[in-house]
């Protein structure tokens, strides 16, 4: 079912809005996608999604102690003919370096959804590098990058990241920006 | 930490009657020795041998029992590729996938990169952690009896299970498998039906 496109409250709003919030949207297009198992190291912009998975009886959630986990599992899975996605923060794509060679010597699919810190208001330096460095990491490994920073696009842009990752075979990392999820407060 | 006790078993022979009851098995390999010894034994398209990924064996194993579960998955890997994961015990363990079994060729070395003593050497005990993190079986080998009781429970007893196998550092002739990663994936998901559901 399309989401309404009728009253639009700001981008940065997740509250109140008409129709499934993002990350409903989210867990629609991996159902319909087919997609079994879905791994994740928690945060918080992934909470309502992580919920959802956990309630669905389609899908496994399997949480990980470090990102790579995820990766590797990727492999096993698509060789027993399940697919699967992986949910994660900015800081958890660099510990997924090395394993995304495996992938990538594979030619399989993984769609990586990560939730961005260290960009738009962040108050926690530690967080910056890893952020700034999210992009140009994936990509050096051979990963199609796809940002958002709207919560109008976040679900065009996943459905299509879907649809890319696996009718072609390749690791696809959507940055779902800190301008959709909200910058964490600390108070 | 306790007595160093040095491993005696040979690691192609304890390769050998392991894979030879294997029936049905899924393999996966870890990189290196594990992965000679597993080509040695007999080549398969059911067998995903790794050349990276270190640390990532047993999650390859995760992914692949969930996907399968009718199906007995094995992993066979190195002490020193493991301990580069040691997170994925608990992973693996509060899955619980029954049908998954590691078994680790526990040589106390990193054979791949001039025999360097792991962690192992000094009492870091795997099945210890393994039992620790929940894994429903894991114990230590270090004698054919030991071996011989424990091949039947990893290829048909619920799991997670997870067998330390002490062997020792003699090396064995290099049995090199197909390194195309491409080519692995295809010919393996080629052999596997797809389940019904």
């Amino acid at each position: 079912m399309k989401v309404s496109a009728k009253s639009e409250p700001p981008a940065t709003s997740h509250e109140s809005r008409p129709g499934p919030s993002w990350p409903e949207q989210i867990h629609r297009i991996l159902a319909e996608n087919e997609v079994r198992q879905v791994s994740y190291v928690p945060d918080s912009g992934h909470a309502r999604l992580i919920d959802l998975v956990r309630a669905d009886k389609g899908m496994r959630a399997v949480p990980l102690t470090t990102e790579e986990e995820g990766v590797a599992m990727t492999v096993g899975a698509w060789l027993g003919h399940e697919r699967s996605v992986l949910l994660l923060q900015s800081s958890g794509v660099g510990n997924c370096i090395n394993m995304l060679g495996m992938v990538q010597e594979c030619r399989l699919p993984l769609l990586m959804l990560v939730t961005m810190r260290g960009q738009w208001g962040e108050f926690n330096p530690w967080q910056v590098p890893m952020a700034q460095a999210t992009a140009p990491s994936l990509s050096a490994m051979g990963v199609v990058v796809q940002t958002v920073d709207r919560t109008d696009d976040v679900e065009d842009t996943v459905g299509a990241a879907a649809r890319l990752a696996f009718n072609t075979s390749r690791i696809v990392a959507v940055l779902i920006g800190q301008r959709v999820i909200g910058a964490k407060q600390f108070k | 930490m306790a007595q160093h006790r040095k491993p005696t078993l040979d690691r192609r022979k304890v390769a050998a009657e392991l894979l030879n009851q294997r029936g049905g098995a899924l393999v996966v390999a870890g990189l290196g020795a594990p992965c000679w010894d597993t080509a040695a034994a007999g080549d398969s398209p059911l067998n995903f041998y790794t050349w990276g990924a270190m640390g990532g064996a047993a999650m390859i194993g995760l992914g692949l029992a969930l996907a399968q579960p009718k199906r007995r998955v094995l992993v066979i890997t190195g002490d020193g590729e493991l301990l580069m994961g040691l997170g994925s015990l608990a992973t693996i363990a509060v899955q619980q996938p029954r049908n998954l079994s590691i078994v680790v060729m526990d040589n106390e070395h990193y054979g791949e990169t001039g025999m360097q003593q792991t962690h192992t050497r000094f009492g870091v005990d795997l099945a210890g952690m393994a039992k620790s993190a929940g894994f429903r079986a894991a114990g230590t080998v270090f004698n054919a009896a030991q071996l011989k009781s424990w091949i039947p429970r990893l290829l048909r007893q619920p799991g997670p299970a997870l067998v330390s196998v002490k062997v020792t550092t003699e090396r064995a002739p290099l049995v090199l498998p197909d390194r195309d990663g491409t080519s692995l994936c295809r010919r393996f998901r080629d052999a596997l039906p797809v389940p019904q559901r």
